[in-house]
């Protein structure tokens, strides 16, 4: 796979050489053919062919343009037809050696040096994809999607996005009042390990993981992708495709055919919240749950290893729904940006994103949960006083060299209101609560729009709020954790019906209430309780390093007729409160922030706690971010951003030690390179079983 | 089983292009005008400048470059023409598509278990050489090119371990899971595809369609040891049983595939740890029917030649793929040693065996075909062969052909004589004196690294086996086998019996080695289960062989080699050196009809408990296209099939889709076996 990709820069070097010299070649050619051409033509100037010639007559043959054309082709597909020729003639391990001779000696996959100090495979593993990670196939489509069956619509080339892109997103949006299969399409996940190893060719998600596991003797037999469909919602998942009692038998079936030994899973991203509904849903008696009976999990599962856990939700999703501007949930265009901002759907590029994105079920399930309590208020937020001036040496240390001395100072003054999720305008976000005039929003009248009958091609359902609606949410201001979500349902309450009969947002005050035996709380850590199973170990894999989006500041779109109407104010820049084309970041790994993926691991499931009722062990394994040192290196295998962590060595090295039976103490306890146990300490949840918990500050 | 996979059989995409062309017609016109017009310019040009400033080359980039620029905008042309011209399949290529205007829709969890050499196989551990092919196909798909880069290294992981049947040391490669495992066995050589896309169109999909991929090198219960293949099948069908409403499921085995689903009913209901611990009930709970395709059960005789001479085309079938490249001897002028040393380390063709002896297959004087002269394919002989057209000539022999009827029962025959002469004529088989004196055998060790089995005998053996005027029947045949062959049997054995049970009760036929030979196994306790035999009929399919030793009998070379200067009179079933009769070109009749006709037909002591069966065959016709072909993969094209399975999967029975469906003599033969039921 690395080697793959180191290969290419080489060859392109190479490549660029050759054709290089082509071209000059080339060039010497088109120039003197160009000549003679226009002398050929109007037969003025035969005298200067003479000259250039000597002995020849003037009616030699020209070459014309096309016949210049052909030969420049010509001379282009021979050389590459070489190329390609050396290229597949070339042994294996050459590119290998070239990146050995530049780089000097590269250090051992981890499953290579791992096997010589003897491991083996141990217990089963099972992966859990996140968004957007997954394959998807065709089973039953329109007619316009002729000839795709069995094809992917989504991961692998993506072809299909560019030659009939509106029938791509007609395929791929799901049903808008059930949240499942639109009549006559059918679309599901691939299965297997295929289904998630590479997201497009040569862009690794799972495989490099794959590969070293499988240097320890892991093989088909004791590994396991738990594809789903992760445009649903997780319940949906079990009543559409029956895929939670599916991941159950096969872990059954692991754990049977590998003489009784628990497995190890390792869900990434979404997975992790996917795998906590899983864990609820297995325990739960059978018509909503699987039946499997309360000490399933203990039975069954050895570690849940997750990497890269949003637990807590992501603030990107906010954006995400609220103006389809988040990079993550609509990869597609951070695949082909430029692409995207032109017209291929007449202009509507977002508007149509935005409508398929919002047909999806499970992009409800990242929305920051638990509030005030975990997110921050008006005023304060578990992240004050984080100073950007640490990160941002680490990130261009060219620019600020001299800078760094008078800015920690102001820092400390000004500090960025992380609570406030959605400002608008910067004046706002930075304004003390007090001095923010905010008119609520809740009661205000949609007004219909004379918008409305010219795009109609292209409904979102902004188009139903109007105006007034719309100047209604701008004039409230600013938007926390809690009234973010009253927020969507204003501006999006038929995807918010949807959502929140499957997920929940807020911090659980009594466990007990039976009102949490519903599955719209499985996926939710504040408001379940883990499974019973005190020998089950939980560990968080997470990188740090990178700025991460956590507060947006938005205005209103220029010419809000046809377009989303809001937009995040790319001009609001602030060095010192890490405010950059207006989005707040904090430390994280470019997609989660810390406090969402290390707050349950760190404080809420610590010891026993109400959320943790059996004291399930739990680890914080921090991997700071390095960028590749070089381009031979590809995506590094030091990375610690979100999707590219699946190949650093030190994570995989991790995992492996656990599939062979390693226990968190073995593999060294917490790593922590955050302040996460400062933040946590900051925020006010109660943890002890007895005492009422009320949330909100 | 595949024969010649460089066959496109997909009618309806040649439709399209010409349909496309047509359309571009005038554009493609257009575009050759000026090419030639271009050429005939350059052509003066070329003439008129002989020692022109152009050099070869640049003339070289320029043809190039010509070529390239029409090739693209044919291509370019093709793809934009593409989309308008899609054929709307009518519904004769697709039966599902009228199957579900009828109201159709599939009810019960579909299984498909594929056979021999169609199923993907990927590398998981690797040799150096094979660097970078982790978790690439070495089997199926592209895995073939490989075959043409490294061809020595790719048959060393494709081998498996000589003395164990399981993986060589430090080579660990898997089977593909998912029906990418065997939708395509080739780019463009369907197995399972057709069939996946009608049960698609009927409302299936990944929760109730299940491939049940298994390494087909392995024996069946090896398949299980190594990588739980059984136990996950086992669970797989436990998994759509309960998903999907307790809807019992319809298992469609192809091929081999068929002995190993029998193996899997006997393995799923014998107790731990030999078996799956189902309990007694486990086929009645779950399986609604069992349509086996091209069912091989009694075996095929073309596993027999390919063990002695590697001359099956069907086991060994990159032969067909390339046979001139592999006869010239891209692997040293050895490419026949190195697939024989390579597949008689796959335990799985022994399993192809015929089975039943000299009851079932006839011994020297008598089979169970005697009756059927040939004359079954006459018309397609005509059409078939060319060489049949000396009819004139040989009008003097066909008199005597028909008074003597073709010895089917005699597999392997050393001469043609020893092939047509009754059996007194022959001389006794003096195989045991032979046994008894290869214990002097001496070991020639001089033949290089290409090693095979035929290396440690001595030439002496090797003649006196091959001598003129010996014949093999179904029963002696095990006898040369284990004699050219002896670590192979001996591996194989352990695994695989094929005998005819006296005794059902006897406690030994709890053995795993029993469970895929249909004689010498009892069918699950399953009354309302159903089991169908659907296979192709009218493609004359090899029955046995007439041998001769191979010509230049260096130690180099396999000894035997099938004679292929033995040719019949015409509408004779000999033919370069091999007897047909009928069936799909790769399974006789006799075998994957009898048991369904005969042996399990009522209640027999292998069916005590009447498991209903049916036989459907589907009849070749002249001039069979894609979707009428009844050869043995083909058939998983075959529109009468796919519309049988469809209605099975919609919850028909037997007696609904028509019971019966028979065209060949299979009745007859049945009748003429002599089988205690």
């Amino acid at each position: 796979m690395s080697s793959l990709r180191r290969r290419k820069p080489i060859n392109e070097s190479s490549d660029s050489k050759h054709k290089a010299e082509e071209e000059d070649e080339g060039h010497d050619d088109v120039d003197a053919d160009g000549d003679d051409d226009v002398n050929g033509k109007n037969k003025k100037t035969p005298s200067k062919i003479k000259k250039k010639r000597g002995e020849k007559p003037p009616k030699q043959p020209k070459w014309s343009c096309m016949d210049t054309c052909c030969w420049f082709i010509g001379c282009i597909c021979i050389t590459w037809w070489l190329l390609l020729f050396l290229y597949n003639a070339m042994p294996a391990s050459f590119p290998q050696y070239v990146t050995e001779a530049i780089t000097g000696p590269l250090p051992d996959p981890p499953g290579v040096k791992l096997k010589k100090e003897g491991l083996e495979a141990k217990h089963p593993v099972v992966f859990v994809p996140g968004i957007v990670t997954g394959g998807l196939e065709l089973w039953e489509g329109r007619e316009c999607a002729e000839g795709l069956f069995r094809k992917r619509l989504w991961g692998g080339t993506f072809g299909e996005v560019y030659k009939r892109p509106l029938c791509w997103v007609e395929h791929m949006s799901l049903d808008n009042e059930t949240g499942l299969d639109p009549c006559g399409i059918r679309v599901r996940p691939v299965s297997g390990l295929v289904a998630a190893d590479y997201f497009a060719p040569g862009y690794f998600v799972w495989a490099v993981l794959i590969a070293n596991l499988a240097r320890i003797g892991y093989e088909d037999k004791t590994m396991y992708m738990a594809a789903y469909d992760w445009r649903l919602s997780f319940q949906n998942t079990e009543v559409r495709d029956q895929t939670l009692s599916r991941i159950k038998s096969n872990i059954e079936l692991l754990v049977a055919t590998n003489g009784g030994r628990k497995v190890v899973v390792i869900p990434h991203s979404m997975g992790v919240l996917y795998f906590l509904h899983f864990m609820k849903w297995v325990e739960a008696p059978a018509p909503m749950g699987g039946g499997g009976g309360p000490d399933w999990c203990s039975k069954h599962i050895k570690a849940v290893v997750n990497i890269g856990g949003p637990f807590l939700g992501v603030p990107k999703a906010i954006a995400g729904l609220f103006s389809a501007e988040a990079k993550d949930i609509a990869v597609a265009r951070a695949l082909a940006p430029g692409f995207l901002d032109n017209d291929i759907f007449q202009f509507q590029t977002l508007q149509h994103v935005m409508r398929m994105s919002r047909t999806w079920d499970s992009t409800m399930s990242m929305i920051p949960r638990g509030g005030n309590t975990i997110w921050g208020g008006l005023d304060w937020s578990p992240e004050e006083g984080n100073s950007c001036a640490k990160k941002r040496e680490k990130k261009n240390e060219t620019q600020i060299a001299d800078q760094a001395g008078s800015e920690n100072a102001v820092c400390k003054a000004k500090s960025a209101n992380y609570g406030r999720i959605i400002s608008f305008g910067k004046d706002v976000a930075e304004a003390s609560s007090s001095d923010i005039e905010r008119i609520d929003f809740r009661g205000a009248i949609k007004g219909h729009s004379a918008a409305n009958t010219t795009c109609r091609d292209v409904w979102t359902e902004y188009h139903d709020m109007g105006f007034a609606g719309i100047k209604a949410v701008a004039e409230y201001k600013t938007y926390t954790a809690d009234s973010l979500v009253d927020l969507l349902h204003f501006v999006a309450p038929k995807m918010m019906a949807r959502g929140t009969a499957h997920f929940s947002y807020g911090v659980a005050g009594n466990l007990d209430d039976p009102k949490y035996k519903h599955y719209k709380y499985w996926s939710n850590p504040l408001e379940t309780r883990l499974p019973n199973a005190p020998d089950m170990e939980i560990y968080s894999l997470y990188g740090v390093g990178l700025p991460t989006e956590r507060a947006y500041v938005y205005k209103l779109s220029p010419h809000a007729e046809c377009s989303i109407p809001f937009k995040i104010d790319t001009s609001a820049d602030d060095e010192d409160t890490c405010l950059r084309d207006g989005v707040y970041s904090v430390d994280g790994d470019e997609t989660v922030p810390v406090l969402s993926a290390g707050f349950m691991c760190a404080k809420g499931w610590r010891g026993k706690t109400r959320f943790n009722p059996s004291g399930i062990r739990t680890y914080i394994r921090e991997y700071n971010h390095l960028p590749p040192a070089n381009l031979l290196e590809g995506r590094g295998t030091l990375s610690g951003a979100h999707v590219d962590i699946m190949g650093n060595f030190a994570l995989i090295e991790d995992v492996i030690r656990i599939a062979a039976g390693a226990s968190g103490e073995e593999l060294g306890g917490d790593q922590v390179y955050s302040k996460i146990f400062n933040w946590s300490e900051n925020i006010n949840l109660q943890l002890d079983e007895e005492i009422p918990v009320h949330s909100s500050s | 089983m595949a024969s010649n996979f460089l066959r496109l059989r997909k009618p309806y995409y040649v439709e399209s292009t010409i349909i496309c062309s047509s359309s571009s017609d005038q554009k493609l016109v257009n575009l050759s005008f000026g090419i030639d017009e271009t050429r005939n310019q350059t052509k003066k040009r070329q003439a008129k400048e002989h020692h022109g400033r152009r050099s070869c080359l640049d003339s070289c980039c320029w043809v190039t470059g010509y070529l390239c620029t029409t090739w693209w905008l044919l291509l370019f042309l093709y793809h934009c023409c593409l989309p308008f011209t899609v054929v709307h399949e009518v519904p004769e290529l697709m039966p599902a598509a009228r199957l579900k205007r009828e109201g159709l829709t599939g009810i019960h969890p579909v299984v498909l278990v594929p056979g021999i050499v169609t199923g993907g196989l990927e590398l998981w551990e690797g040799k150096p050489c094979a660097d970078g092919l982790f978790r690439k196909r070495l089997w199926g798909g592209g895995g073939f090119t490989q075959l043409l880069k490294r061809p020595l290294c790719w048959l060393e992981h494709l081998s498996l371990h000589n003395e164990t049947g399981l993986d060589p040391p430090g080579i660990r490669v898997r089977p593909v899971p998912g029906l990418f495992g065997a939708d395509y066995s080739a780019p463009g050589y369907f197995v399972w595809d057709v069939l996946v896309k009608n049960l698609a169109k009927i409302g299936y999909e990944g929760k109730n369609l299940h491939m049940a991929a298994y390494d087909w090198r392995l024996s069946f219960q090896n398949t299980e040891v190594r990588d739980r293949a059984l136990s996950r099948l086992k669970s797989k069908i436990e998994l759509m049983y309960r998903a999907n409403g307790n809807k019992k499921v319809v298992v469609v085995p192809h091929s081999m595939g068929v002995a190993y689903f029998l193996h899997f009913l006997k393995w799923v209901e014998t107790p731990p740890p030999m078996g799956g611990g189902g309990g007694l009930g486990w086929c009645a709970e779950h399986i609604k029917a069992i349509v086996n395709i091209g069912p091989s059960f009694l075996g095929v005789p073309k596993a027999v030649s390919n063990i002695l001479s590697a001359e099956g085309k069907d086991v060994a079938y990159f032969r067909a793929m390339a046979p001139g490249v592999l006869d010239s001897g891209t692997l040293g002028l050895r490419a026949l040693e190195h697939v024989m040393r390579v597949s008689r380390t796959w335990d799985s063709v022994v399993s192809l065996m015929p089975k039943g002896g000299e009851t079932i297959w006839g011994n020297m004087d008598w089979s169970p075909e005697d009756e059927h002269v040939c004359d079954f394919s006459k018309k397609r002989y005509f059409r078939l062969s060319p060489s049949d057209n000396n009819v004139n000539k040989s009008n003097a022999k066909q008199v005597f052909r028909v008074k003597d009827p073709v010895k089917y029962g005699r597999i392997i025959s050393f001469g043609k004589a020893a092939s047509v002469l009754h059996s007194s004529q022959l001389p006794t088989a003096v195989l045991k004196e032979i046994l008894h004196m290869s214990a002097s055998r001496n070991f020639t060790s001089s033949c290089g690294e290409a090693w095979t089995e035929y290396d440690e005998m001595s030439r002496e053996s090797i003649q006196k086996i091959g001598a003129a005027d010996k014949a093999y029947t179904a029963t002696t045949l095990f006898d040369l086998l284990r004699f050219v062959a002896p670590k192979m049997m001996n591996r194989t054995e352990a695994h695989f019996s094929h005998g005819i049970a006296d005794n059902l009760d006897d406690p030994k036929y709890n053995h795993y080695k029993f469970w895929s030979n249909p004689l010498e196994m009892k069918l699950p306790d399953a009354p309302n289960m159903e089991i169908y035999c659907s296979y192709g009929v009218g493609i004359p399919t090899e029955r046995s062989y007439v041998y001769k030793l191979s010509p230049s009998n260096k130690c180099k070379r396999i000894p035997y080699q099938i004679d292929t200067s033995v040719d019949g009179e015409d509408r004779s079933c000999l033919k370069s050196g091999v007897y047909f009769a009928d069936g799909d070109e790769s399974v006789p009749v006799l075998s994957a009809g009898f048991m369904c006709a005969k042996g399990w037909k009522g209640r027999t002591r292998f069916n005590p408990s009447g498991i209903n069966t049916y036989v459907r065959e589907y009849q070749s016709k002249p001039l069979t296209s894609g979707i009428k072909s009844t050869a043995h993969v083909d058939i998983m094209g075959n529109i009468a099939l796919i519309e049988d399975i469809l209605r099975v999967a919609a919850g028909a029975t037997g007696e609904e889709i028509g019971g019966n469906k028979i065209y060949s003599d299979i009745l007859r033969m049945s009748e003429r076996i002599n089988l205690r039921l």
